[in-house]
């Protein structure tokens, strides 16, 4: 057994993420290389990326932080808009297309994080249902100052520079979306498992205990909503130069939606979830849009709908509790791995060592199941003992 | 003069979807994000009987049968979607609650676009006529609105406060375990709120196509979230609150949308309102505060 061997070594499921990632752009790489990349899937790899991007981003706020964010497309529509007004402008000072993309990228980020910051500030009162309807009523009202301003297009959207995918050029957009995706994940993996991503899951799971154990929730709230918002941002911008012209309508409640039903497919809290999700919501949606049209093309939010209430039902109802942990993913891995070790044998990592077979149940004996609505009983009720909460 | 009127009846519409709000978020403890579709298939019930009634000779007839059809139906869907969705998570974090709320109005956008496709469909409601008060002219519609809102919410407020269910309401909302302590049948008057708020619910419909007679899947999408705007505005759970807010919301945005350079804007206006009123005073005008305890 190796004794030596550090608790960070390296471990393939950390690095699951930009896995699946690379696998996608290869996949796109390949196809150029050999010839065959079409312009359409090149515009659908981009459509992946910022799928990708967005649903990350949500689940910063969703999954880790534990609050209902419904206006993630607002802040898409923000770095659309300003990131591709803002390209436009710069291609007739900059000749290099790259990077006026980049350029535009970083501005149309920060001025969405600038947003996020503005709304992050509610989210310092508020919380749950409340925050959630801020947040979609932010949206709007981004959507309808958008719609009405002459600068922008108003109502017929806004034209801008796309670029465009040429043959086995350097500019194919899809490329530098992948590299930003990447950029994105490692930023994102390494806040969430740094002391900073443990104090920001800790604010979700209690947050008056958070409070009291010193972490300071007020930094890590507004952190990670203008963290959340920037990258929301970042895929606006390469909307922006993907399709054109920049249509307020695209950014609705609807799309916010979507995104959200990307986070809760992949399931909240995971990133390589929301990476897969995406992908895969993205390409049945371009599926879908073929083949399906008029009314039909409903069946699509029919889909999502019933995504949503049976995945969080089953998720969460205390009915379904017992089944859920038979079939979960993560408890059969859990079984297959206790049937191969054998009972002598112990694990390198300390935390393998409950997954040891023994027949005295170490869970059972040690967790006690505190939830919310059950007040704790002690096994033996002391004589002197003060009841109540 | 006019606008006021039309404000008021506006205000009327708007106060009773937010009765429902303030209703469930109160007695249940959730954002029914679906509530506002409830209204859209009000409305559909009424078109349905619309176009199935062929004499023109009695058109209030038809209406009154749109009406009890489109009550029987949302009061219907209100508790069926209670039952399904809703009652496998009690207790659990709000959030869940919220997404799944949201799926069941998505889920009912959807069916309405399937069964009866995306485009709009223009309901043929009789028309009532102006008529002069004060020297402005006001459509009679919005009088029939702003009394019969006026009369439902006096009743509503009687039920509440006079009745043993609505006594058991107010408990419930009070606190929910001394009240199941009590021998009340917490989820029964869960059913019942749901009831209720659905039936508000499908007059709210029928006044909307009094307005604007158009039947369209996301009708409800709109007034829904302005009407918890101003469930939020008169303060979340209390009822008379939801009325203040409702008619307030009403008269504001038929003066925003009569000033022409805030016209486009009405929306972000109502919105914006909304940001603030969470932010200055997250109680509203008539909420009480709550401590939270760990």
């Amino acid at each position: 057994m190796g004794k030596e061997k550090k608790r960070n070594a390296f471990r393939i499921k950390d690095y699951t993420s930009y896995f699946i990632t690379i696998v996608i752009f290869a996949y796109g790489l390949i196809m150029q290389m050999t010839g065959h990349l079409k312009r359409s899937d090149s515009t659908l790899l981009v459509q992946i990326a910022y799928g990708i991007i967005l649903a990350v981003s949500l689940n910063l706020v969703v999954g880790f932080l534990g609050e209902l964010s419904l206006g993630h497309a607002g802040f898409m529509c923000i770095g659309a808009y300003l990131g591709g007004y803002i390209a436009v402008q710069l291609s007739g000072v900059i000749a290099n297309k790259f990077i006026v993309l980049l350029l535009s990228m970083l501005i149309g980020g920060l001025l969405a994080a600038a947003a996020g910051l503005l709304v992050g500030l509610p989210a310092l009162r508020l919380k749950g249902d409340y925050l959630a309807i801020v947040t979609l009523a932010f949206g709007e009202i981004i959507r309808t100052i958008f719609k009405n301003l002459n600068v922008f297009g108003a109502a017929m959207g806004m034209h801008t520079n796309t670029i465009k995918y040429d043959g086995g050029g350097k500019t194919s957009l899809y490329i530098v979306t992948f590299c930003v995706v990447l950029v994105m994940l490692f930023l994102c993996n390494n806040l969430i498992r740094s002391k900073h991503g443990r104090a920001i899951i800790a604010i979700r799971d209690n947050e008056i205990a958070a409070k009291a154990m010193g972490i300071n929730v007020t930094f890590y709230k507004l952190f990670i909503f203008v963290f959340s918002a920037f990258f929301a941002g970042v895929a606006g911008v390469i909307y922006a130069h993907n399709i054109t012209p920049v249509m307020y309508s695209a950014f609705s409640f609807n799309y916010s939606i979507e995104i959200l039903v990307m986070v809760v497919l992949g399931g909240m809290a995971s990133v390589n979830g929301s990476i897969v999700a995406a992908t895969a919501l993205t390409l049945i949606n371009a599926l879908l849009q073929k083949n399906l049209s008029g009314d039909l093309a409903s069946f699509r939010y029919l889909v999502y709908a019933l995504i949503l209430i049976i995945l969080v039902i089953f998720n969460n109802a205390p009915v379904f509790a017992p089944i859920q942990q038979k079939i979960s993913p993560r408890a059969i891995i859990a079984r297959a791995r206790a049937k191969k070790s054998k009972p002598g044998d112990i694990p390198d990592e300390p935390t393998d060592w409950r997954k040891v077979p023994t027949k005295i149940k170490m869970d059972e004996l040690l967790s006690t199941d505190l939830q919310q609505d059950k007040t704790f009983e002690p096994d033996k009720p002391e004589k002197s003992g003060k009841g109540g909460e | 003069m006019s606008i006021l009127f039309d404000g008021l009846s506006l205000g009327a519409i708007y106060a009773l979807i937010a009765l429902g709000y303030t209703m469930v978020y109160g007695i249940a403890k959730m954002l029914n994000f679906a509530h506002g579709d409830i209204i859209m298939v009000g409305a559909y019930s009424v078109f349905v009987v619309m176009q199935r009634a062929k004499s023109p000779t009695d058109a209030f007839l038809n209406v009154a049968c749109g009406l009890l059809l489109s009550l029987f139906i949302c009061t219907l869907f209100g508790v069926v979607m209670e039952k399904l969705a809703y009652k496998p998570l009690r207790g659990v974090t709000p959030i869940a609650v919220l997404i799944t709320a949201i799926g069941v109005s998505y889920l009912l956008q959807s069916l309405a676009q399937i069964f009866f496709g995306a485009k709009p469909h223009s309901v043929s409601l009789p028309t009532l006529g102006t008529v002069t008060v004060a020297g402005a002219k006001v459509s009679l519609s919005s009088i029939v609105t702003l009394v019969v809102g006026a009369v439902i919410m006096a009743l509503l407020t009687w039920f509440v406060s006079k009745t043993t269910t609505g006594r058991a309401m107010q408990a419930v909302s009070e606190d929910r375990g001394a009240a199941q302590m009590m021998g009340i049948n917490v989820n029964k008057i869960i059913s019942v709120t749901f009831a209720i708020g659905s039936a508000l619910a499908a007059f709210a419909g029928l006044f909307y196509l009094l307005q604007i007679p158009t039947a369209e899947p996301t009708l409800g999408s709109m007034p829904g979230i302005k009407a918890f705007t101003a469930a939020v505005i008169g303060g979340i759970g209390s009822i008379p609150g939801a009325m203040i807010g409702g008619v307030l919301l009403g008269v504001i945005e038929k003066i925003c949308l009569s000033i022409p350079v805030i016209a486009p804007y009405t929306t972000a206006v109502e919105f914006s309102l909304l940001i603030i009123i969470l932010l200055v005073r997250p109680i509203g005008i008539l909420g009480k505060k709550r401590r939270e305890k760990v």
